[in-house]
């Protein structure tokens, strides 16, 4: 078999199961993708020796008969998960030369299932960003390129993730998704990015940005592998006291194929000024695609949808700030030098004013200013009461019998890599325009590829599911792929 | 609501991050015209809203008040930027 870096999760399990490819074989083809691929800048810390010995450990145990669906399978990590002794920074140098003596529950739960660690993924700095020009790893490259041979953004924040997915230089990887960093990096490079509802996945061992809002999920090359992956991560943990108690279903064995009765919502509030024609028109064409597989098309209203995006940034920022106050020089990573006389203070201010770049400082003043006295009633608590609105609104669309609602993932395709330098930050943040909303509800979203535009760039739509009902929700995108059928690769240039 | 440039100072110092005088000017700009977004949230009629804390109606789960981790000072220490005897070291906290 050639090309085993191009495999899917499903076709690399089924091959290890008929003994026709090892683990060590799948291991060697996408270490040696990633090798060639520096140009992408999407693996910033590489474990190949690692990865040999747990591809080792995989082949025995499928030779003992004892494999679960993820075993063998070479995976990425974004970076803000703490894997035990391989540096985990979340791409800021506030963390450098931080190796965790612990392992992220999600990444535990990995490792058990037999999957195998390739190495750690670039990103926004502590997942604050959209198009992964943020980091101290310096910026992640998407594969797909311009009409005019432009380098562009993979997204942000799990840029490296959706980066390393669409390449080949991996069969999936973790994201992380606080406001869209999973969905939009998945629709600008032709992936499946999942976020699960809040609470299915352990956020135990995951460097947190906003505590309320943070959810761990698969990224992948499909839906079907977007249910595996979300079969091995999810569980209910113990250490994370926001973890659901919900059982974790076999997903895949829900992907039935059949939609027939299963009413979608088209929110007319996400149909906003300025939507490009192109986005407009894969959305119709999301819509026919659902109602000829048998679905009930219903408009619907989600009248709090404008301000999901104010309300995201008082609350992100504000959580950020209170999370982020643990990285003081004392503990973990970096300590600026100091000089003569400087005490406590200095060595705190001076520290965080090197460690943190510009869009995490930004942002984590911003949450002091938004909960400082005086302010917060008028900025935070005004925020929470618009966020108990927006998932009423959400709740209403439920007990209408609504099962999804259909949206488009981003408002345009993957931008030129340095078109937001000299945007003011409003201007960045209006990318999760249609993302955030969901996580300030809590709910599960998946991007799937649905089309390319005129310059033959990939674009998603989402598809946002009731809570826990991840099983329903990949059914629908399963269905909405293969009508889709989407199997456009970006040209190898890298 | 805009910010001026001692309120920018101020934001700076309570987050512990160092600002050039210099640098103030931008900042209280670019802090302002961020408050300034976020300031369409006074269209929104909240009269009577509970402020959200958690998306799941779950109460947050309750354990025995009893010691489950400890006894790996070095593991703690392991990844300090200054570490002595023990301990986290810092430099003089009082004069």
């Amino acid at each position: 078999m050639s090309d085993l870096n191009r495999l899917t999760i499903a076709g690399a399990r089924d091959a290890l199961t008929r003994g026709e490819v090892t683990s060590a074989e799948l291991t060697d083809a996408c270490l040696s993708a990633i090798e060639g691929a520096s140009a992408l800048n999407a693996f910033v810390h590489k474990t190949p020796d690692m990865a040999r010995e747990m591809a080792a450990a995989a082949d025995r145990r499928i030779r003992a008969g004892e494999a679960a669906p993820m075993t063998g399978i070479p995976v990425g990590i974004k970076d803000v998960f703490c894997v035990r002794g391989v540096p985990s920074q979340a791409a800021s140098r506030i963390l450098e030369g931080f190796t965790p003596e612990y392992e992220s529950t999600v990444t535990r739960n990995l490792w058990d299932a037999g999957a195998v660690m390739l190495g750690k993924l670039n990103m926004d700095e502590f997942a604050m960003g959209s198009t992964n020009e943020a980091s101290c790893y310096g910026r992640a490259v998407n594969p797909w390129k311009g009409a005019a041979g432009e380098e562009l953004t993979p997204g942000g924040s799990s840029g490296g993730s959706a980066a390393a997915v669409a390449a080949d230089l991996c069969l999936a990887a973790t994201g992380t998704d606080t406001g869209g960093s999973i969905r939009q990096p998945a629709a600008f490079t032709g992936t499946v990015g999942l976020r699960p509802t809040y609470g299915r996945v352990s956020r135990w061992g995951v460097i947190a940005y906003a505590s309320s809002l943070d959810q761990a999920g698969p990224m992948t090359k499909t839906v079907r592998d977007a249910a595996i992956m979300l079969g091995a991560m999810a569980s209910c943990d113990p250490q994370d006291s926001t973890s659901a108690d919900h059982p974790v279903p076999d997903y895949e064995s829900l992907l039935s194929g059949d939609i027939r009765g299963k009413k979608i919502g088209i929110p007319r509030e996400y149909r906003i000024d300025g939507l490009p024609d192109e986005i407009a028109a894969l959305w119709q064409i999301g819509t026919d695609m659902l109602r000829e597989a048998g679905a009930e098309i219903v408009d619907i209203s989600l009248p709090h949808t404008k301000y999901a995006l104010p309300a995201y940034y008082v609350i992100a920022p504000a959580e950020a700030s209170s999370n982020l106050a643990r990285y003081d020089g004392v503990r973990y990573g970096r300590r600026a030098r100091l000089g003569q006389g400087d005490g406590i203070v200095e060595m705190y201010e001076k520290t965080r004013a090197e460690g943190f770049g510009p869009e995490v400082q930004r942002r984590i003043m911003i949450g002091t200013y938004v909960l400082s006295a005086g302010f917060y009633d008028a900025y935070y608590n005004r925020a929470r009461k618009v966020r108990a609105l927006i998932k009423r609104d959400f709740d209403r669309a439920h007990a209408d019998g609504i099962d999804a609602i259909l949206a488009p993932t981003t408002p345009s395709s993957a931008f030129p890599l340095g078109a937001m330098d000299q945007a003011d930050p409003v201007q960045m943040y209006l990318q999760d325009v249609f993302t955030v909303t969901l996580n300030l509800a809590g709910l599960p979203g998946i991007s799937v590829p649905v089309g390319q535009d005129r310059s033959g760039l990939p674009l998603g739509l989402q598809l946002i599911g009731r809570p826990f009902e991840e099983g329903e929700l990949l059914n629908l995108a399963f269905v909405l792929e293969r009508a889709a059928g989407f199997v456009a690769k970006p040209d190898h240039w890298w | 609501m805009s910010i001026t440039e001692d309120e920018a100072r101020k934001v700076a110092h309570l987050a512990r991050i160092a600002v050039d005088d210099a640098q103030l000017p931008a900042l209280a700009r670019e802090l302002s015209g961020i408050l300034h977004f976020m300031e369409q949230l006074n269209e929104v009629d909240i009269e009577g809203v509970e402020p959200m804390t958690g998306v799941q109606p779950m109460r947050l789960k309750r354990r025995e008040d009893v010691v489950t981790a400890g006894g790996m000072p070095d593991k703690i220490l392991s990844n300090a930027p200054d570490a002595r005897e023990g301990f986290f070291a810092v430099p003089k906290v009082v004069e």
